[in-house]
C-alpha cells in the first residue's frame, strides 16, 4: 500500500509541475520579443491585415485568456496546430518522440556498456598503470561537451574514415515502410538487418557523443563505489572462501554499489535527452530537438509550448522511473 | 609489440576496409544525385503560411511546382506555363497565354482553368495567401480556351514581376478540390522537373524526375535533398562524398574544398543584400551623422577581409542585377569627410555621436563580424556605436513597430529585382519592413506605386535611390555571393535568385 501511495503521490506531484511548467513557458515565451505575427508579414500588409493575422492566431486576445484556451484544448488531447508547419502540434511531437527516444536509449545503453567496463577494469586494476589511462580518459571525455565530441566523430568517421551516415535517421533509398516510428525497434522485430544496419549506421555517431560524456560520469561513479565497497566486511569474506577477483566485484560488490550509479544514471538520461536538441542539429537526426530549434528559429508559440511540455514529462516520468527501480532494487526501502 | 599473424591479419583487413570504405563517392558514376541543403522545408503549400514567404526554400518548390513566369539563371523572364501576357491599351484588364500539352504530376492535363482558379484563390484572404496585397488587384478572372483574362480593380505594376516570385506557383485546381488542403500536403503534386517521391520531414525529400516536363525531362532521373542545416555537417558531407553538391558553406571551407581534387567550387552573386537599417530618430535625423556613417564604412575592405573578397559592394538597394540599378549613384570612402561632417555637427573622436546598432550574429556569413569593423572604423571619425545583437525575430517585431535602434543590419531578397520589392519595401515608412519616415522620401515614393509608363516608373525610383544615397537614409553594404560546392561529376547552374534547382544540373 506504501509504494502504491507513494506512485500516486507522485503522479500527483508530476501533474501539478506540468502545469507549473505549462503556465511559465506559455508566458514567457509570449513576453520574450519576436512576434511569431511580425514574421510572416508582406510587405505590403496593412493595420487591418496585421489585426486579422492577430485574430486568425488567437494573439488578439489577453495572455490569460489565450491560455485558458490552450489549456481547454490541452485536457481534450490538442495541443493546437504548428503555426510554421500547419499540422496539430500533438501529431508532430508524437511522430517525433520515438526517434528522440530511440537515440536516447541507445546512447544511455552505450554509455552504460562503456562507463561500466571501465569502472569494473579500473576496479579489477586498481592502483595500475590501467586505472590511471582510465581515470585520464573519464577526465578527458567530461571535459568535452557532446557536440565537441560530435564534430570530432564526423571528422574521424564520416570524413577522414567515412564508415557512418554523418546526417539523418534513414537512407532515403530504402524501400520500407514502416508502421510506427520506432524503427530500430520496428526493422529489428521485423528481421530487417539491411534497414537495422542502415539506422545504426546513422544513429552510431550521434548517440556515441551524447553517451561519451555519460559514460565517463558512469565509469567514475561507479569505480568510486566499487572501491568503496571492496573494504566492506561481506566481500572480504567472499575472498577468504576463495572466490577469484573477478567473481568478487560482479557478484558481490557490483549490486550494492551500483545504487547511487543508478539514481545517477537517471538524472543525467534527462540531461541526455536535453543534449539531444543539439546534436540532433548537427546531425540532421530528425527528431524533437531538432523540431525545438526550427520552433524555436520560426516563433511557432503553439509547437514550442507542446515540445517542451513533452520534454517535462519525459523527464518527470523519468526519475519517477528511476525512484521505483531503487525501491525495487534497495531492499531496505521495499521493506520500509 | 609483439607482431602475431593474427594481428598482422587484422591490421592488414582494417587497412583494406579503410581503403573500400573510405573512397567517397565523387570518384564514382552518380545514379541518383544528392544534395545538402542548408534549410528545412516545412511545407508544401507554396502559397499560404509562413512558409510561403520564406526566399530560402523557394528552390523546393520550384522544383516541383511552377512559376506562372519562370526566371532564367540571369533573373530574366521566360516563357513558362504562361508563354505571353500584358495589358490591354488602357491597362483595365491583364491577359495571360497558356501553354498548350502540359500535364500534372498526376496525368491530368494542365489547363488555363488552373491558372484562373489559382489566381482566384490566392486573392481569396480566406486561403491565408499573404501576397493578398497583389493578387487581389484583379477580379473576374475568366478562362477561355488557352487564354486568360481579368479585370483589374487597382493598376500594379509589379504583378506580372510577382508572378516570378513568393506565391506565385500554379496549383493543380481538380487535385486540390479533390484531397483538400490536407490531403495536398500529405501528397503534393505539380507540373514542375520533378515529382515527391518520398518525403520525410526534417530529414529529407527524395524525388524522381517528371519525364513529362514541358521543359524537357531533368538529367538525374533521382534527386535526394538532405536538410542539413548545420553547416560544419555540409562541409562533412561534401568532403565525404556523401553529398554531390552543397551550398552556404564559410568561405574558407569553400575555398579550402575546391581546392580538392574531385570537388569543384561556383560563387556568384545572388539576389540578396547586406545593408544597415537607418531608422529616423534621436541621432539619426541629423544628417550630418548619417552621411559620416556612410562615408566611414570601407565596404572594400570588408569584403576582402571578413568574406575573402566574396560580396559586391553596392550603394543603393539595387544591385547591377536589378531593373532600376544605376551605377552613378555612389557613396564611397572618405573617413576625412566624415570627421568633417561630424564637426559640423559637434562631435569628435574625444566627444564622439553615440548610438546603438543592431545585428544578428550568424544568421548570414560574417554578420556580427561585420558590423564589428564597422563600429571599428566609425570609431576613427567620432561614432561610437554599442553592438546589440539580436534573434532575427526580434528583427521584425522591432521593425514592424518602427522601433528598431537607430541602427541596425540586416538583409534583404528581392530576387525578382524591381525596385518596388526593395527601395520600396523598405523605405516607405507605411510599410511594416521600413523604419523611415522621412516625408520627402515618402512624396517621391508615393506617385510611383501605380505609375503606368514603366520608363518613367523606373526613373523616378532610380531619382528615389539617389535621393536616398545623398542623405544617407539606408547604408547598403553588399550583394552577397553564394558558394557552392559540387563534386566533379556534376554541372551546376547557379541561379541569382539563390535557388538551388537541381533540374538546372547536368553530369559533367
Amino acid at each position: 500500500m506504501t509504494l502504491l501511495r507513494n506512485i500516486l503521490m507522485r503522479l500527483l506531484s508530476t501533474a501539478i509541475t506540468l502545469f507549473g511548467v505549462a503556465v511559465i513557458i506559455f508566458v514567457v515565451i509570449r513576453v520574450v520579443p519576436g512576434n511569431p505575427i511580425a514574421m510572416m508579414l508582406p510587405p505590403g500588409a496593412t493595420e487591418a491585415d496585421i489585426a486579422r493575422l492577430q485574430a486568425q492566431y488567437g494573439f488578439d486576445k489577453s495572455i490569460f485568456e489565450q491560455f485558458m484556451i490552450w489549456l481547454r484544448g490541452v485536457v481534450q488531447g490538442d495541443f493546437g496546430t504548428s503555426i510554421s508547419l500547419r499540422q496539430p502540434v500533438s501529431s508532430l511531437v508524437l511522430n517525433r518522440l520515438p526517434a528522440t527516444l530511440e537515440l536516447s536509449i541507445v546512447a544511455l545503453l552505450i554509455a552504460v556498456v562503456i562507463g561500466g567496463t571501465m569502472a569494473l577494469t579500473g576496479t579489477r586494476w586498481r592502483n595500475t598503470r590501467k586505472e590511471g589511462a582510465i581515470d585520464v580518459s573519464t577526465g578527458m571525455a567530461l571535459s568535452i561537451p557532446d557536440f565537441l565530441w560530435g564534430l570530432v566523430l564526423i571528422l574521424l568517421f564520416g570524413v577522414l574514415w567515412p564508415v557512418f551516415h554523418i546526417s539523418g535517421r534513414i537512407s532515403p533509398a530504402l524501400d520500407i515502410d514502416f508502421t510506427t516510428n520506432f524503427y530500430l525497434f520496428e526493422a529489428l522485430l521485423r528481421l530487417r538487418f539491411d534497414v537495422l544496419g542502415d539506422l545504426i549506421g546513422h544513429m552510431f555517431m550521434p548517440a556515441l557523443a551524447l553517451a561519451i560524456p555519460l559514460s565517463a560520469i558512469i565509469a567514475q561513479l561507479l569505480k568510486q563505489s566499487l572501491k568503496e565497497t571492496m573494504h566492506l566486511d561481506y566481500v572480504t569474506l567472499s575472498r577468504t572462501h576463495g572466490y577469484g577477483e573477478h567473481h568478487v566485484i560482479t557478484r558481490d560488490a557490483l549490486p550494492n554499489a551500483i545504487l547511487p550509479t543508478l539514481t545517477l544514471v537517471g538524472v543525467q538520461f534527462t540531461f541526455l535527452i536535453g543534449g539531444t536538441v543539439i546534436i540532433e542539429r548537427l546531425f540532421s537526426y530528425e527528431g524533437l530537438g531538432n523540431m525545438a530549434i526550427d520552433a524555436v528559429i520560426n516563433r511557432d508559440l503553439p509547437l514550442i509550448q507542446g515540445i517542451v511540455i513533452l520534454f517535462a514529462l519525459i523527464f518527470t516520468l523519468v526519475n519517477l522511473a528511476v525512484d521505483m527501480l531503487y525501491v525495487v532494487l534497495n531492499p531496505r526501502l521495499r521493506h520500509a | 609489440m609483439k607482431l602475431s599473424r593474427r594481428s598482422l591479419l587484422k591490421t592488414s583487413a582494417a587497412a583494406a576496409t579503410f581503403a573500400t570504405v573510405g573512397l567517397p563517392s565523387f570518384a564514382q558514376e552518380i545514379d541518383e544525385l544528392v544534395i545538402a541543403y542548408n534549410v528545412n522545408l516545412p511545407s508544401w503549400d507554396p502559397t499560404v503560411g509562413p512558409s510561403a514567404v520564406n526566399p530560402t526554400i523557394q528552390g523546393f518548390y520550384q522544383s516541383i511546382f511552377d512559376l506562372y513566369i519562370p526566371q532564367n539563371p540571369d533573373l530574366s523572364f521566360g516563357q513558362g506555363l504562361i508563354t505571353d501576357y500584358g495589358w490591354n491599351d488602357d491597362q483595365t484588364k491583364i491577359w495571360m497565354e497558356v501553354r498548350d500539352g502540359v500535364t500534372w504530376h498526376n496525368g491530368d492535363p494542365f489547363t488555363a482553368e488552373d491558372i484562373a482558379w489559382s489566381l482566384e484563390r490566392a486573392a481569396n484572404a480566406e486561403t491565408g495567401n499573404p501576397i493578398q496585397f497583389i493578387w487581389g488587384k484583379v477580379e473576374n478572372i475568366t478562362a477561355e480556351g488557352n487564354r486568360v483574362t481579368a479585370d483589374v480593380k487597382e493598376y500594379e505594376p509589379t504583378f506580372f514581376k510577382w508572378m516570378s516570385f513568393l506565391t506565385g506557383y500554379v496549383l493543380p485546381k481538380k487535385y486540390y478540390e479533390e484531397v483538400g488542403a490536407d490531403g495536398f500536403e500529405a501528397a503534393p503534386i505539380g507540373t514542375g522537373p520533378y515529382m515527391v517521391e518520398k518525403f520525410e520531414r526534417n530529414a529529407f525529400v527524395r524525388l524522381k524526375a517528371n519525364e513529362n516536363y514541358w521543359g524537357g525531362a531533368p538529367a538525374f532521373k533521382s534527386v535526394t535533398i538532405k536538410f542539413v542545416t548545420d553547416a560544419a555537417s555540409r562541409v562533412a558531407e561534401i568532403e565525404s562524398g556523401n553529398s554531390h553538391v552543397t551550398l552556404e558553406v564559410p568561405y574558407e571551407e569553400f575555398d579550402r574544398l575546391k581546392a580538392k581534387d574531385g570537388i569543384e567550387g561556383v560563387a556568384e552573386p545572388i539576389s540578396d543584400i547586406g545593408m544597415i537599417f537607418l531608422n529616423d530618430i534621436d541621432v539619426m535625423t541629423d544628417p550630418n551623422v548619417r552621411k559620416a556613417a556612410a562615408l566611414a564604412i570601407d565596404k572594400g575592405l570588408i569584403i576582402e577581409r571578413l568574406l575573402s573578397g566574396y560580396g559586391v559592394a553596392i550603394d543603393t538597394m539595387q544591385t547591377p542585377d536589378y531593373a532600376a540599378y544605376d551605377e552613378t549613384i555612389t557613396v564611397g570612402h572618405d573617413m576625412e569627410k566624415a570627421k568633417e561632417l561630424l564637426a559640423e555637427s559637434g562631435y569628435s573622436v574625444d566627444n564622439p555621436v553615440k548610438f546603438k546598432i543592431q545585428t544578428t550574429k550568424g544568421f548570414k556569413p560574417k554578420d556580427y563580424e561585420m558590423v564589428q569593423a564597422i563600429v571599428g572604423l566609425w570609431r576613427k571619425v567620432g561614432i561610437e556605436a554599442e553592438i546589440e545583437v539580436y534573434e532575427i525575430a526580434k528583427h521584425y517585431e522591432l521593425r514592424a513597430a518602427d522601433t528598431l535602434a537607430p541602427a541596425a543590419f540586416y538583409n534583404w531578397g528581392n530576387s525578382v529585382g524591381d525596385p518596388t520589392t526593395s527601395t520600396g519595401f523598405a523605405m516607405f515608412g507605411p510599410s511594416p519592413h521600413s523604419v523611415w519616415d522621412g516625408e520627402e522620401t515618402f512624396n517621391m515614393i508615393l506617385p510611383l506605386w501605380g505609375e503606368k509608363d514603366e520608363a518613367k516608373r523606373i526613373e523616378g525610383w532610380k531619382a528615389v535611390d539617389r535621393h536616398i544615397a545623398e542623405n544617407a537614409e539606408v547604408i547598403p553594404l553588399l550583394q552577397y555571393v553564394q558558394p557552392i560546392l559540387h563534386v566533379s561529376g556534376v554541372n551546376v547552374v547557379p541561379h541569382r535568385s539563390g535557388a538551388l534547382l537541381p533540374h538546372l544540373m547536368t553530369r559533367a
